[in-house]
């Protein structure tokens, strides 16, 4: 039985454990049945021309796993961003686990999407804001939603400005021989409230894991949404991560992908406005090597007056790795004096990298200010000469011209224990001890 | 200090210098002049070992010891300085943290300790100050944003930091104005002693003015032609080059 069989076949089992109320039922009901039609994406479509989830698919993936297994935190300290304190919202094996998180209701939800989906007390919510982003014909993306029942869930109220950061981590314990985790999270930040979140995926041992996972954002009127995904994750972890976001008038939303490790990776982000000056963010820093693949599809859909979006994509790729960047900006002919800017630069260090960039800007309004910019290249020879002539010698210049290339995007993170996080990762990764705190 | 001998180098099956012979003694400044396209930045850069430049012939002796087959980093550790006519922009590196990381890598290759931090501000702060350099400079990225005169100062600020037995300087004239071209020329003129040389490489005598020269070599099309004192400078900027093609002839 190949794994669509597998998961259609069991959905109905799945539905029968948890008692969930009718519109929930429907809900995923219709999500299966688009999700048995379309099957699993393959190349011949053009959003996947450039990955093929094949190979993966043809592991026999646990996908009700049975056991409830614990981690001590000492094992995996070094994944929190234990330097300051933070909310945590934390999974083993697609399992909550209560003993690593630290979740509240005081004045803010961090908790749980299981309470929020079956508890009557969060039924207006869901009803009002459960699957109203994420697409109902993208066929992983109802496939997640089909079996959607544990995640983080978030809600911020009006004017709230939350002092800390919240971790959202799923860690994978490699105790079934292949594992298939589907979360789904849920993030609604309320009129002029501010958060900051950050997402991981993190497999413990080298079984296969595969992640499709689905997250909803709503950001009220100038609501501010920091979101940052760390993907750092071992040769045998696979991530359909798929993010819809919707923004009301004048909120502020940036997300930011690192995306330094992982088999494939897949980043579908997409962007949708409802109201006028609102600001999205799109960043991103990929640095990979062997024959890892990372792919980012992005959609900012401009679809209101005077709003702008961001882009700016980095990346490193270095063996046989394989980067693909597909940014979509689609500018509605009411989305008038619209500023939306895409840059995508990326080096090639390894003889077999492949990288495969493609904007795709798609424009229906006549007074409107769109650039994008789009570079292939390997390290510049010149500087490298540069800084050789310094004394610096040549693994220690590539890596800090690496790093020089990523600085713009590094320089807009938010946290600065993220930050110092993420360029002691980046140093790791090009193999350097630069002798000083970047 | 510094001894070229037969040099013959080309890129990509062009011969571009065609037998260099240059000697430099400790405490001698030299100055190199030509018209564009003789070769000159070539020389500087084949002498601190750019690898786009093949040497098929030739020795360069530093210090008595044959440096041509050492990797660029090998040559800055050993005493080997060249200040770009176009330095190179590092963003997210700051002015301080590259200097500090330069002067412990040439540390480091000598066996030497890292420098104490207390010593390298101190150091820092002193060559600064010598440059006329802002202290909020310091502490930008490296040339990003630096305006032409900024980095050239930066460039001598990192020879000062660095002490080389032998400063090449390409060009480092071009693109200052008269404040700048005075403080870099100082600058120089400051560092300059009896243990270490200095070349310049320029297409002017005006950076002459202030950084004066023991010995002038006219190179062109791969040769040194003439050798003088500083007066040969002066000449040239009187006459141009064409007076030198004609006594060739």
């Amino acid at each position: 039985m190949d794994l669509k069989e597998k998961l259609v076949s069991s959905f109905m089992a799945f539905e029968e454990q948890i008692d969930v109320h009718s519109e929930l039922h429907d809900v995923r009901t219709s999500a299966i049945k688009n999700f048995e039609n379309k099957g699993f994406p393959t190349k011949k479509e053009e959003a996947w021309k450039y990955t093929s989830l094949n190979a993966v698919l043809k592991n026999d993936f646990t996908v009700f796993p049975k056991h409830e297994n614990a981690i001590e935190f000492a094992e995996v300290k070094k994944y929190f961003l234990h330097e300051i304190d933070t909310y945590k919202v934390i999974f083993i094996d697609g399992k909550y686990s209560s003993f690593l998180s630290a979740t509240t209701h005081d004045g803010l939800d961090v908790c749980l999407m299981s309470s929020a989906l079956n508890k009557p007390k969060y039924k207006m919510i869901i009803d009002e804001y459960f699957n109203k982003v994420a697409s109902k014909e993208e066929s992983l993306t109802t496939l997640n939603t089909a079996f959607a029942n544990e995640g983080a869930y978030i809600n911020i109220p009006k004017s709230k400005v939350v002092e800390k950061p919240i971790e959202i981590i799923y860690f994978s314990t490699g105790k079934e021989n292949a594992l298939m985790v589907q979360p789904r999270n849920l993030v609604i930040v309320g009129e002029n409230a501010h958060v900051q979140i950050i997402e991981r995926h993190q497999s413990l041992n080298e079984n296969p894991v595969l992640t499709n996972s689905v997250t909803e954002i709503f950001a009220q009127k100038r609501a501010i949404v920091d979101y940052y995904k760390i993907q750092n994750d071992l040769q045998s972890a696979n991530l359909i991560d798929n993010t819809y976001i919707s923004q009301k008038q004048e909120s502020r939303v940036s997300v930011h992908t690192f995306s330094f490790g992982g088999n494939i990776t897949r980043n579908n982000l997409n962007f949708y406005h409802f109201g006028e000056r609102i600001d999205s963010t799109l960043k991103g820093i990929t640095i990979i090597g062997d024959k890892q693949h990372v792919d980012h599809y992005t959609l900012v859909n401009h679809a209101t007056p005077n709003c702008e979006s961001h882009q700016n994509y980095k990346t490193i790729l270095a063996d046989s790795s394989t980067g693909v960047f597909n940014g979509k900006i689609f500018v509605e002919k009411e989305a008038q004096k619209t500023d939306a800017f895409q840059q995508n630069n990326n080096i090639l260090i390894g003889d077999k990298a492949t990288i495969n960039a493609k904007p795709q800007l798609e424009i229906f309004a006549d007074d409107v200010k769109c650039s994008h910019g789009c570079t292939i290249g390997q390290l510049d020879e010149s500087a490298m000469f540069y800084m050789q002539q310094r004394g610096i010698p040549k693994k220690e210049a590539k890596a800090l011209l690496m790093y020089a290339f990523t600085n713009e995007v590094i320089e807009s993170i938010k946290i600065p224990e993220l930050k110092q996080r993420i360029t002691k990762i980046i140093a790791n990764k090009l193999g350097v001890n630069l002798g000083f705190d970047l | 200090m510094l001894k070229i001998s037969n040099l013959h180098a080309s890129v990509e099956d062009k011969d571009i210098l065609k037998g260099i012979n240059l000697e430099i003694k400790a405490g001698e400044v030299h100055a190199i002049m030509g018209p564009n396209g003789a070769g000159k930045s070539t020389l500087s850069s084949i002498i601190a070992g750019n690898e786009n430049y093949e040497v098929s012939e030739g020795e360069i002796l530093l210090e008595g010891e044959d440096i041509s087959e050492l990797a660029p980093e090998e040559r800055a550790h050993k005493g080997v300085f060249l200040s770009f006519q176009y330095p190179v922009e590092i963003p997210g590196v700051s002015v301080t943290n590259f200097i500090k990381t330069a002067i412990n890598e040439k540390r480091k290759a000598n066996g030497q300790e890292e420098m104490p931090a207390n010593e390298m501000l101190k150091l820092i702060r002193e060559k600064s100050e010598l440059l006329e350099m802002d202290r909020k400079f310091l502490s930008r990225s490296l040339n990003e944003g630096f305006s032409g005169g900024e980095k050239k100062r930066n460039e001598i600020f990192q020879m000062a930091m660095l002490e080389p037995k032998i400063a090449i300087l390409d060009e480092t004239d071009s693109g200052l104005d008269i404040d700048a071209l005075r403080i870099v020329a100082n600058g120089v003129n400051k560092l300059k002693n009896e243990n270490n040389a200095v070349l310049v490489i320029t297409h002017y005598q005006r950076l002459l003015d202030y950084i004066i020269p023991d010995f002038v070599h006219v190179l062109m099309d791969g040769k040194i032609v003439k050798s003088g004192g500083k007066e040969l400078a002066i000449e040239l900027e009187e006459k141009g080059y064409d007076w030198i093609k004609s006594e060739l002839v």
